[in-house]
C-alpha cells in the first residue's frame, strides 16, 4: 500500500487525552522526557469533563478527624474487600497532595467560610471529603491539567484513534492511529506506552458516559498481551435522567443526595430506610441502585420506571448555588424545576471498576514498556467504586503511570515497529471502506447493548449470562465483517467500526468475568448467588486473550499487612474511633 | 405534536457543499442531536458532527440551527414545531466536513495566554466571594460559540488582531485571580487586541454557560488597559501602592 505515513518517535506515548493520560504526560515532560498524547476528540472535552460531585481527598478541612487511613478504610470497604490494597493506601495518602497541586495549578475550588477548600459529603465517605467546584469538578480538573500541559513541551495530537498497539519482542512499541478529520495514518514508535483512555460503558444503552467511553486502550492493551482483572464489575450509579427518551441515562450527580436530596418510591416512602438504615440516601451506589432497581421491580416505580429524587426543602438559593448544571440540566432537558418539584431517577452505566491489570506503584500492565491509569485499569475500586474516587483515582494513578513510564524509557532503547505489520494494519483498517455490503456498525452497536442489557446488568444469573456469552461470541464474528459507507474524511460510521469491535471484545470479558464469579459481591449481584461467598477466598477474575480466545482464573486478592487489616478490626472507621478515643 | 420532523442540514467539505433534507420521526424532548443520530444511524452513516457528552457539559458540538449559534445537545426539537430545522456548522471556522469545522485557531492562542502565576505554595486561603467571578469565568465549556458569533471574527475575519471573547475569558480568569502575579495587559492591548471588541454582547448572548462575557470579563479588561495605557499617571500611582 502506497501511502503517506507520518512517522513520529517520543520516549513516552499517552494514549488518551482525559485526566489520567494529561496527567501522566504531564509527569513524565516535567521529567524532560520527549513525550506525545494521543486523543479521540478535541482537548478538554474527554470523559473527565463530565464528573460532577467531586474529587475525593481527606484534606480534613471541614471534618479535621479525617485522615488518610479513614479514606483507605472508605475505599476498602466499599470495594468489598476486592480492590488491590496496596493502591487503596496509595491513592488515599496522596490525592490531598494531587488536589493541592491542582489549586497551585489554577483549579479554583469552592471555599469554606475559613477559606480553604471546601469538601461535601458523599455516599459511604464517613466524612466530608469531596473537593468541588459546584457540580463541574471534572471540567475544573480536565480544564486545569490541560492549561498545565500547555505550558510544557509536549505533542497533543487531537482527534486521533489508536488501532493498534505493537510490540518488539515482548515489550511494546509503539502504535498505529488515523486521524479522524482525514483518515491518514501516523505510526508512533515509543519507548513506553501509557495507556489512559477510559471505560466502555457505552457498551450499554442506558450510561451516563459520553460517546467516547469504549474501552479503546484496554482492547488494544489486551490484543496485545496485557490482562484484564474484574471486568464483571461494572458500577450502575443510582440516579441518571429518566425522561425525555433522548436523555435516560443522563448523570444526576450523587451531589443531589450529598447535599440533602432525599429518595421516595412512587407510595412517598423513602425506601432507603429499609436498605440501608444508618446511611440511607448516601449507602454506596451499589447498594443505592439496587435499592430503586427492587422499588420498581416489585411495582412501587415513577410513571419512567425509577424514584422521586426531592430536594425541594432546601430551597432555591441553596439548590442554584451548590447544584446550578443540575438544575439548568432538568430544566432545559425535561422541563422540570427542581427547586419547586422532585423529579424521576432509575440507575444508569456509569463506570467500569474492572480493567487492565497493573502493579500499583507504576501502573505497570504485564506487557514491558506498556502502562494504564484511570478506568481503563483495574485494581483501586475492586467490586464498587466510591464517588469522588474517580477524579483522585486520575490524578494519583495517572502521575505515578506517567513516573512509571518515564523510568522505564529512561534505561530503554528506541524499539522498533515491523513495517509489515504496518501494512497489514493499515489494510485491516481500510476494509471497511473498501467493502460493497457489509453490517452496519451503528446496528451492531445497538445489538450489543442489547444483549448488554438483558443479559449482564443489574440483576445477573447463571443460564442468563451463558446465553449472552453465546450471543456476544456470535456478534464478535460479524464485527469482523462491517462496512463504512463514504470517504475517510471525518466518518462517524467508520470510525463506529473500531469503536464497535473494542467493545464487544471488552464486553464478551465482562460476561467472563461475570460467570465466573459464581457470588453476590458489589457491583456483581447473581440471583443464583445471592451472598458473597467468603468461604472460597477473596479472589480476582483476571483475563488473558490467546490464540483459542479468553481465558479466565482466579487469582487470590493480594493480603493486607497486620497494620491495615487492623483498621478494620475496629468495627467502626479509624477517624470516628479515634476521635472517639480522644473523647 | 407532529410525528415527523424535516432537518435540513449542511453536507460538504472545504470544496463547498449545500443542505440536504431529512426526515426524522418526532420523540418527546428529542434535541437537535438525537436527530442527527438518527440520520446516521438510518440515512448517512458518514454524517460528520462533534459531539461527546450530549449533556452539555463538553462544549463539542457547536454548530448553527436556524441561523442561531447553539449546542446540538440542548436544543429541543420541539422549539422548531412547524419550520424545517436548518442545522449548519460554525461560519467563522473553516469546515472540515458537513457540521465538523477546524477550531485549532482558538487552541493556538490558548496555548499563548501566560499561564497562571501563582504568589505562594498551595493551599490557599482565598475567600469564596473572592472567588466567584473567577469561577463564573471557569465554567466555560470551550464551545467557540461565542468566537463565532463575535462579528470581529464573524464578519471581518480579525483573527489576526482580536483573539476572541474566549481567549478574553481566559485571560480575565487569570487577571482577576487574587494570588496570581503574571502581567498579561501588554498581550491584551497589543496582540489579543481588547480594544477590537465593540460591546456589542452577542457573544454574552449566544454563550450557552450563561457567562456575562462582556460585561464581567471584557469591560473590566478593558479598563484595565485604559488605566495603564491611557492614564500613565494614574497607572503609575496605582503600580507604585500596589
Amino acid at each position: 500500500m502506497s501511502e503517506d505515513i507520518a512517522y513520529h518517535e517520543y520516549d513516552v506515548l499517552v494514549i488518551g487525552a482525559g485526566g489520567a493520560g494529561l496527567r501522566a504526560a504531564i509527569e513524565a515532560a516535567e521529567g524532560g522526557l520527549k513525550t506525545a498524547v494521543l486523543g479521540k476528540s478535541l482537548l478538554g472535552k474527554a470523559h473527565t469533563v463530565m464528573a460532577e460531585g467531586g474529587v475525593a481527598a481527606a484534606l480534613g478541612n471541614v471534618d479535621p478527624q479525617d485522615g488518610w487511613e479513614t479514606h483507605f478504610y472508605d475505599t476498602m470497604r466499599s470495594g468489598h474487600f476486592v480492590s488491590d490494597y496496596r493502591m487503596a493506601e496509595i491513592h488515599a495518602k496522596e490525592s490531598p497532595d494531587r488536589v493541592l497541586e491542582l489549586e497551585y495549578w489554577g483549579a479554583v475550588f469552592d471555599r469554606t467560610p475559613e477559606g480553604k477548600i471546601m469538601q461535601r459529603p458523599f455516599g459511604a465517605h464517613t466524612f466530608r471529603r469531596l473537593a468541588h467546584v459546584g457540580d463541574r469538578t471534572g471540567k475544573e480538573l480536565i480544564r486545569t491539567l490541560e492549561q498545565k500541559l500547555m505550558t510544557l513541551d509536549v505533542d497533543v495530537f487531537q482527534e486521533i484513534t489508536a488501532t493498534k498497539l505493537f510490540k518488539d519482542q515482548d515489550r511494546v512499541a509503539g502504535c498505529i492511529a488515523y486521524y479522524r478529520d482525514d483518515g491518514r495514518f501516523a505510526v508512533f514508535t515509543a519507548k513506553a506506552v501509557v495507556i489512559a483512555t477510559g471505560g466502555w460503558g457505552k457498551a450499554y444503552k442506558v450510561t451516563s458516559n459520553s460517546w467516547e467511553s469504549t474501552g479503546d486502550g484496554a482492547a488494544l492493551a489486551f490484543r496485545a498481551g496485557a490482562e484484564l482483572a474484574d471486568m464483571e464489575m461494572v458500577q450502575f450509579h443510582p440516579t441518571g435522567m429518566t425522561w425525555p427518551p433522548g436523555a435516560r441515562g443522563i448523570l444526576v450527580t450523587e451531589g443531589v443526595r450529598g447535599e440533602g436530596g432525599l429518595l421516595f418510591n412512587s407510595e412517598g416512602e423513602r425506601f432507603m430506610e429499609k436498605y440501608d438504615p444508618a446511611r440511607k440516601e448516601l449507602s454506596s451506589r451499589d447498594v443505592v441502585a439496587r435499592g430503586i432497581y427492587k422499588e420498581v421491580k416489585a411495582g412501587r416505580g415513577t410513571p419512567h420506571g425509577g424514584a422521586w429524587l426531592d430536594i425541594t426543602h432546601k430551597g432555591a438559593a441553596f439548590i442554584k448555588r451548590k447544584l446550578p448544571g443540575m438544575y439548568e440540566q432538568l430544566l432545559s432537558l425535561a422541563d422540570v424545576d427542581i427547586t419547586k418539584s422532585h423529579f424521576e431517577v432509575a440507575p444508569t452505566i456509569h463506570y467500569t471498576m474492572g480493567g487492565l491489570r497493573v502493579e500499583a506503584q507504576t501502573g505497570a500492565t504485564s506487557v514491558p514498556g506498556l502502562f494504564a491509569a484511570g478506568e481503563c485499569a483495574a485494581g483501586l475500586h475492586g467490586a464498587n467504586r466510591l464517588g469522588g474516587n474517580s477524579l483522585s483515582d486520575i490524578l494519583v494513578f495517572g502521575r505515578r503511570a506517567g513516573a512509571g513510564a518515564m523510568e522505564y524509557a529512561k534505561n530503554a532503547k528506541m524499539p522498533k515497529i515491523d513495517g509489515a505489520e504496518v501494512q497489514a494494519e493499515m489494510q485491516r483498517v481500510l476494509a471497511p471502506l473498501a467493502r460493497t455490503e457489509g453490517e452496519n456498525p451503528y446496528r451492531l452497536h445497538e445489538e450489543l447493548q442489547e444483549i448488554m442489557a438483558n443479559h449482564v446488568g443489574i440483576e445477573r444469573n447463571g443460564p442468563s449470562l451463558e446465553a449472552g456469552l453465546q450471543k456476544m461470541q456470535e456478534l464478535r464474528e460479524r464485527t469482523e465483517h462491517m462496512q463504512a459507507k463514504g470517504s475517510r474524511q471525518f466518518n462517524p460510521g467508520w470510525h463506529g467500526v473500531f469503536d464497535v469491535q473494542n467493545m464487544t471484545l471488552l464486553s464478551e470479558a465482562i460476561l467472563r468475568g461475570a460467570i465466573a464469579r459464581k457470588e453476590s459481591r458489589g457491583a456483581q449481584w447473581r440471583t443464583d448467588f445471592p451472598d458473597e461467598m467468603e468461604d472460597q477466598g477473596r479472589v480476582n477474575y483476571v483475563q488473558r486473550l490467546t490464540d483459542h480466545g479468553i481465558e479466565v482464573r482466579p487469582e487470590p486478592v493480594p493480603q493486607m499487612p497486620e497494620e491495615l487489616a487492623a483498621l478494620f478490626k475496629r468495627g467502626v472507621a479509624p477517624g470516628l474511633a479515634n476521635s472517639a478515643r480522644k473523647e | 405534536m407532529p410525528d415527523e420532523i424535516t432537518l435540513s442540514v449542511y453536507r460538504g467539505d472545504k470544496s463547498g457543499g449545500q443542505e440536504v433534507e431529512f426526515k426524522v420521526p418526532m420523540q418527546t424532548g428529542m434535541v437537535v442531536l438525537d436527530a442527527l443520530h438518527f440520520i446516521q444511524a438510518h440515512d448517512a452513516p458518514d454524517l460528520a458532527v462533534r459531539w461527546n457528552c450530549k449533556a452539555a457539559h463538553c462544549g463539542s458540538c457547536s454548530a448553527e440551527i436556524n441561523g442561531s449559534p447553539k449546542l446540538l445537545c440542548k436544543t429541543r426539537v420541539d422549539d422548531y414545531v412547524g419550520e424545517v430545522i436548518h442545522v449548519r456548522p460554525m461560519h467563522s471556522f473553516p469546515v472540515i466536513k458537513d457540521l465538523v469545522t477546524d477550531v485549532s485557531w482558538n487552541y493556538e492562542k490558548l496555548r499563548q495566554v501566560p499561564a497562571f502565576q501563582p504568589a505562594i505554595k498551595a493551599p490557599f486561603t482565598l475567600q469564596q466571594r473572592d472567588v466567584d467571578r473567577i469561577q463564573e469565568f471557569r465554567n466555560c465549556i470551550e464551545c467557540f460559540l461565542c468566537q463565532n458569533i463575535c462579528h470581529v471574527l464573524r464578519d471581518h475575519d480579525a483573527k489576526d488582531r482580536y483573539w476572541g471573547p474566549r481567549l478574553m475569558i481566559r485571560i480575565a480568569e487569570l487577571e482577576m485571580h487574587p494570588l496570581d502575579t503574571g502581567d498579561r495587559l501588554e498581550l491584551l492591548k497589543g496582540a489579543a487586541g481588547v480594544g477590537m471588541c465593540n460591546i456589542t454582547k452577542c457573544c454574552t448572548v449566544v454563550c450557552p454557560q450563561g457567562i456575562d462575557i462582556t460585561d464581567n470579563g471584557i469591560i473590566p479588561l478593558k479598563e484595565r488597559v485604559a488605566d495603564v495605557y491611557w492614564d500613565p499617571l494614574g497607572g503609575l500611582v496605582r503600580k507604585l501602592h500596589k
